[in-house]
């Protein structure tokens, strides 16, 4: 298969990704989104390692992985904090930047 | 030669700025004190260097002090420097003197007040900027005091500035002066431009020259001298009250009286009559400004005289005394007698000053009032001021043997046998010598009429005011003598000595003769004639004004005021000019401002330059307050729209500002190669030559080459794309095929 149509899912999953992390009200889907993201990163990474012959794009695949996990964590952990102090995990909610 | 002339102007200034800085810390003794001792010194150093500098230095022009170079721009160099001739010394030594003597008197007259130290930092600030004023060596100096005795004069007139009367003074003394500033500038200006120097000698040399800048006819018909002494007139029309500018200073009254001593005999309204004699020559070349000068002075000592027939305030008589006093000054220098012109001048601060603070020690014994139909029989209770009075109201009035007298018959009679006017305008010297003369019985009789009027016969003032009555103290009574006695003997320094064969009798006449000229010749005969004219006139006035008032309001005063109701009342109402004025000038001036208020300021600045661009930044800002809502998504969204807009604008095809045209006949050559960052690329270029939406040629070479089919301007249309993102860059270049 052409490495085109592996940047057209990584683009299409990364439009959606992006959508999500915008567009979403709820944290959690909002995490979910960016995870998303970086998964679409991880397969434009692989398609190009594969298609230029070059293992660096998979070896940068698994430090986003880990990054992912690693950002996963850290999020959730936030949720929970933000859910004790607010009883919401509605980001509308939480707007609370401006002040 | 050089001697420390700064430190004239200089010590009464830094009197100023201590007692500004400092003054309420200190005690009251110590302000006057401080105030006193600048006035004082700068009295000896005056004296100093008019009696033991001033002579070794006639030859040269005077005392010089350069204290810097001020500024400098193109053929303009002016100096700050000062010069002490005759003339700017005679003036040193008046208004020192007569400021130290008023400083003094002040510090009994003021003792009650609040603010002391404020009103003596003021008399200091005005001595020193009416020294710089007559020391300056070039207009721009003589400027500076100039409008700095006018600043003085607002703040002194209305130092009381609680009533909205005496701040209103104030301010007119202040917007009257103003208007004749701006004549004083204008002459400078026009001095400048025909004589390219500001410097007193050397404009005077040029005017001596009779330089051709002066002397061509410029403007409807009269030369650049004419116009340039019209206008500096106008400023000393403002600065010493002339008609048509004289209306600020009887609301000067509004200050405190040693102010208005200050104001009419020291300062201020002898600047006008000083400027003109410092410029005498300048003047001299002009008839036709003498002429104006001369008649002028004429028409205000008659006018202003005929206005103190009927005023009720012990002030406002003296007030306009002075505006008709200032008339014969000028009367004397439009004449051509410069000499006489200063005599008067110096006459006038001795027996004015020494009135007003006969007023202000009357009016200190009245309980602060001043209205003279309520006074009466003070002679016996008050019997320092009421000498004092009594002689000078003698030398105003021109009796023999006081002062006035001898200034004024100098006057009057240089105007009967001046020469200055020539042929065409030779009427004006005997015009203005009656109308003089007439004035001069007027000013006896308005003046006999105040002395009357307060200090003979019966107090008509009520029980409580009349218990009060008393001698003034004796720093008030002190200066009172000194003046009295400057008034009754200080015209035999201009004695008319040519009179008995001794032309140097005429000790002032002497030291002028430098500066302005050899004292006019006068003829025998008309030196009698008018000495007698004006003796008998003086005692007509008087026994006129006794006959009149002796003794309290007579008979004859009541009949006359029945028989001709309605010119009393005019007389009353100062013919009513601050009124024409006002309907002539204020008004329709409030009309136009409250106009340019409501349509300039409320619509065109209010709304249409401030409320408008308000409104279009509220509307981006509450655009703009979208993005900042505190919410993390909304900040990401921007910041997805920015990287977005970076990556376009980065990966836009590079090209360059203006690309290669080369033109053959109709024939030519493009090439929009861009500058940098297309290696590797390939990069599509389209062409459209008449820029009508046509591509003309297409494809990947950047060089193009095209024939047109006729001549004239064309636009040639160029846009590069880049395929591999899709951006494109478009350019346009005009070309012109001949």
């Amino acid at each position: 298969m052409p490495t085109l149509y592996y940047l057209y899912l990584s683009f299409a999953l990364f439009f959606i990704g992006t959508a999500g992390v915008l567009l979403r009200r709820n944290a959690l889907i909002v995490l979910m989104a960016i995870e998303l993201q970086l998964n679409a990163g991880n397969l434009a990474l692989l398609a190009f390692s594969r298609s230029l012959g070059d293992l660096k794009g998979h070896v940068f695949a698994f430090f986003v992985i880990a990054l992912a996990a690693a950002e996963a964590a850290v999020g959730l952990a936030i949720l929970v904090g933000m859910y004790r102090t607010r009883q919401t995990i509605n980001l509308d909610e939480v707007a609370t930047m401006k002040r | 030669m050089s001697f420390s002339l700064r430190l004239i102007p200089l010590l009464p200034f830094a009197g100023a700025t201590v007692l500004l800085l400092f003054g309420r810390a200190f005690s009251r003794q110590w302000v006057h004190l401080i105030a006193c001792l600048a006035i004082g010194t700068a009295f000896l150093v005056s004296a100093d260097a008019f009696f033991t500098a001033l002579p070794a230095a006639h030859e040269s022009g005077g005392l010089h002090d350069i204290v810097w170079a001020w500024f400098a721009s193109g053929d303009l160099k002016v100096d700050l420097a000062f010069r002490m001739d005759a003339l700017s010394g005679v003036m040193c030594l008046i208004i020192t003197f007569i400021g130290t003597l008023i400083h003094i008197y002040s510090a009994g007259y003021m003792s009650h007040e609040k603010d002391y130290a404020r009103f003596f930092a003021y008399l200091n600030l005005f001595c020193g900027a009416m020294l710089i004023l007559v020391l300056g060596d070039s207009l721009p100096v003589m400027f500076v005091g100039w409008e700095g005795v006018g600043l003085c004069s607002y703040l002194l007139i209305g130092f009381w500035y609680g009533q909205t009367a005496n701040a209103n003074a104030g301010k007119k003394a202040f917007i009257t002066n103003r208007i004749g500033d701006f004549g004083f500038l204008l002459g400078m200006f026009l001095l400048f431009s025909a004589t390219n120097t500001l410097d007193m000698p050397g404009i005077n040399a040029a005017a001596k020259a009779g330089a051709a800048g002066l002397t061509e006819i410029s403007w409807m018909g009269q030369p650049v001298a004419f116009w340039a002494a019209l206008f500096l007139f106008v400023g000393a029309a403002g600065k010493s009250a002339q008609i048509p500018l004289y209306v600020w200073l009887p609301d000067a009254m509004a200050g405190p009286t040693p102010v208005s001593a200050l104001i009419h005999a020291a300062t201020m309204v002898t600047a006008g009559v000083y400027m003109v004699a410092r410029l005498g020559a300048l003047y001299l070349l002009s008839p036709a400004a003498m002429a104006i000068v001369a008649l002028v002075g004429a028409a205000t000592a008659i006018f202003a005289a005929i206005i103190g027939f009927a005023q009720n305030d012990f002030k406002k008589v003296l007030a306009y005394s002075t505006v008709s006093q200032l008339g014969f000054m000028f009367a004397g220098v439009g004449t051509g007698a410069f000499g006489s012109g200063v005599f008067h001048l110096y006459t006038h601060a001795f027996f004015k000053a020494g009135l007003f603070l006969c007023a202000g020690s009357v009016m200190h014994a009245m309980s602060g009032s001043g209205d003279i139909t309520k006074m009466g029989g003070l002679g016996r209770k008050i019997p320092w001021t009421h000498r004092v009075f009594f002689v000078c109201w003698l030398a105003i009035c021109g009796v023999p043997i006081f002062s006035g007298f001898f200034s004024k018959d100098a006057i009057v009679a240089g105007a009967f046998a001046t020469h200055v006017f020539g042929e065409s305008l030779s009427w004006v010297g005997p015009v203005v010598g009656t109308v003089l003369l007439l004035a001069a019985l007027c000013t006896s009789f308005y003046m006999s009429r105040l002395y009357f009027l307060v200090f003979s016969g019966e107090c008509r003032a009520d029980h409580e005011t009349q218990h009060h009555i008393h001698e003034s103290p004796i720093e008030m009574v002190g200066p009172l003598v000194v003046l009295a006695v400057g008034a009754g003997l200080g015209g035999l320094i201009g004695f008319p000595g040519g009179l008995f064969g001794h032309e140097e009798w005429n000790l002032l006449g002497h030291w002028l003769e430098p500066v302005v000229g050899p004292e006019l010749h006068i003829p025998h005969a008309v030196e009698v004639t008018v000495m007698a004219a004006s003796t008998a006139v003086a005692f007509v006035g008087i026994f006129l004004a006794r006959a009149f008032f002796g003794g309290g309001y007579r008979e004859p005063a009541h009949q006359f005021a029945r028989s001709m109701p309605g010119f009393v009342a005019l007389v009353r109402d100062k013919f009513r000019v601050d009124e024409l004025y006002n309907f002539f000038i204020v008004r329709p001036l409030r009309f136009v401002s409250r106009g340019l208020f409501v349509i300039v300021d409320r619509i065109v600045i209010d709304k249409a330059m401030v409320e408008v661009p308000a409104a279009i930044v509220g509307v981006f800002g509450r655009a703009a307050r979208w993005f900042q809502a505190g919410d993390a998504q909304r900040y990401l969204a921007t910041f997805a729209i920015g990287v977005a807009a970076i990556f376009y604008l980065a990966t836009r095809p590079p090209a360059p500002d203006a690309f290669k045209v080369t033109i053959q006949g109709t024939a030519v050559d493009v090439d929009a190669r861009g500058v940098a960052g297309t290696a590797g690329r390939t990069l599509l270029y389209d062409f459209d030559f008449e820029a009508d939406g046509t591509v003309d040629r297409k494809g990947s070479s950047p060089t193009a080459h095209f024939v047109y089919e006729g001549t004239g301007t064309y636009v040639i249309r160029v846009t590069i794309k880049d395929p591999r993102w899709g951006t494109s860059t478009r350019l346009e270049q005009k070309v012109r095929i001949q």
